[in-house]
């Protein structure tokens, strides 16, 4: 009970942060539509309906990726600050707390972004679904947090590297392949409706990659905090 | 900074000698002795390189893990050991992106002569290169982290990297399975012929050897780096301390 109350403490922080600033969500936003608008330059959207289908869940991943990952470059910066990290070091409260309650708000701001960028996306590739479109309400979140949990994780890593926002793709991107794997698979079934594409097999592995890796922020987070 | 002591330079000197002495016949048996594969005629003897040094490409990342973990086991209870196994861990995973490295680079020559292209998403061929991608995100992470952390900032990255490659394998075979394949009769899936095994053998004697020697080469270079990282950091503090007097 008090885990929790100090991980709803932490969360509060950064959605107070964030809300005063609005940065990360406004940047992420604009950055992701435009990587949407890129993409459409590189194919036609409207004349190609199959292709459509068969390569937007592709698309829609890989802005969200690119988004969340200059976001997440910026959400430990905030802590740093006059020195509030070695506050969060020295203080009582377990450091997992303070590593869920940040990856929660961060998995709040991408999600707000994807509630905006969804609609958007569709009306621009004229995207008609196939399949059975009310599964996206739980791939979208499992590979949201999946991205996010980690992005947050590695992000906190490279907190005193020297290039720091070169090393966080560095290192997120073949640890979350598996992940992004599943996440496009299923969005491209549910999209295409294609019967050889099992969406709900992608929603398990995506889940259980949720799990396992949950497991293991938690558990390291701490060594990284106190890594000197 | 001590020089390596006179019994590890005679140890090296002839375990090389013996390895290199191992890869002459390897060679021998791989290309002259042993009969052109059926199928495949002289192509098929790059097999004699590429199957050890992919089996050995698949060890090296465990003991990576190993001395990970128990660099994360000791680095508060007994650092000095903790920075041994630190070494030990660096060098299996600049071994590992070298085995991979070697392994895809001589699968790829194969598969041109025999499929007519470099490179194909296969399962296998897929989590290989994702393997190799992995450490070399382990490599670049030491590169780039800050003095101090670095080691149990790369500790904790292994832990993901063993935690996330059996993933990456099932994930790619259920996507590949998902998908028909195209069909492509690679390696002798029945087995090895008789006439085979000692070129198989001796190669996978070699590369085990070889592959030793560079992990072991590479951990006392590794040692020494560290013993000098200790040396000066000693005399910044005694520099300091004569300052203040």
């Amino acid at each position: 009970m008090i885990y929790l109350r100090q991980v709803l403490a932490h969360l509060r922080k950064d959605l107070r942060l964030e809300w005063r600033s609005r940065d990360s969500i406004n940047g992420m936003l604009f950055f992701s539509l435009l990587v949407v608008v890129v993409y459409s330059l590189a194919f036609d959207p409207t004349g190609y309906p199959t292709t459509t289908r068969q390569i937007s869940g592709g698309v829609l991943w890989v802005s969200i990726l690119f988004a969340s990952v200059s976001a997440l470059n910026q959400a430990w910066t905030r802590e740093q600050r006059n020195q509030v990290l070695d506050a969060h070091r020295m203080a009582a409260a377990p450091a997992s707390a303070l590593f869920l309650g940040k990856a929660l708000a961060n998995f709040l701001f991408v999600t707000a972004v994807e509630l905006v960028l969804a609609p958007i996306f569709v009306v621009f590739f004229n995207l008609h679904p196939l399949g059975q479109t009310s599964l996206l309400l739980l791939i979208l979140p499992l590979g949201t947090w999946a991205l996010v949990l980690n992005g947050t994780f590695f992000a906190a890593l490279g907190l005193r590297a020297r290039n720091r926002e070169l090393l966080l793709p560095l290192i997120l991107f073949p640890i979350a392949i598996p992940s992004l794997l599943a996440m496009i698979q299923a969005t491209t079934a549910v999209l295409t409706g294609d019967d050889m594409l099992n969406p709900l097999l992608w929603i398990q592995m995506l889940a259980g990659y949720d799990i396992i890796f949950t497991i293991i922020c938690l558990l390291l987070f701490d060594t990284v905090l106190h890594a000197e | 900074m001590q020089p390596l002591s006179r019994t590890t330079r005679i140890v090296g000197a002839l375990w090389l000698a013996v390895t290199l002495a191992v890869m002459a016949q390897g060679f021998r048996e791989a290309i002259f002795l042993t009969p052109a594969d059926a199928a495949q005629g002289d192509v098929g003897r790059i097999f004699y390189y590429h199957v050890p040094i992919a089996m050995l490409s698949l060890l090296f990342p465990y003991v990576n893990f190993a001395a990970s973990l128990a660099f994360l086991f000791w680095r508060t209870r007994n650092p000095l050991r903790a920075l041994t196994s630190d070494a030990l861990a660096l060098a299996s995973a600049e071994v590992t992106i070298a085995y991979t490295s070697i392994c895809l680079i001589t699968g790829s020559i194969w598969g041109r002569a025999a499929w007519g292209i470099w490179w194909t998403w296969d399962e296998r061929l897929t989590s290989e290169l994702i393997l190799c991608l992995i450490y070399i995100a382990y490599v670049m992470l030491r590169r780039f982290s800050a003095t101090g952390q670095t080691q149990t900032l790369a500790a904790v990255l292994s832990v993901f990297a063993a935690v996330d490659v059996p993933i990456v394998y099932m994930s790619i075979r259920w996507w590949r399975t998902q998908h028909p394949a195209p069909v492509f009769g690679g390696g002798p899936d029945s087995g090895m012929d008789k006439s085979m095994l000692p070129a198989f053998f001796w190669n996978l004697a070699t590369w085990t050897l070889w592959g030793l020697f560079l992990l072991t080469a590479r951990f006392l270079l590794e040692r020494r780096n560290q013993m000098t990282e200790q040396d000066e950091a000693l005399r910044a503090i005694e520099a300091s301390l004569e300052i203040s007097q």
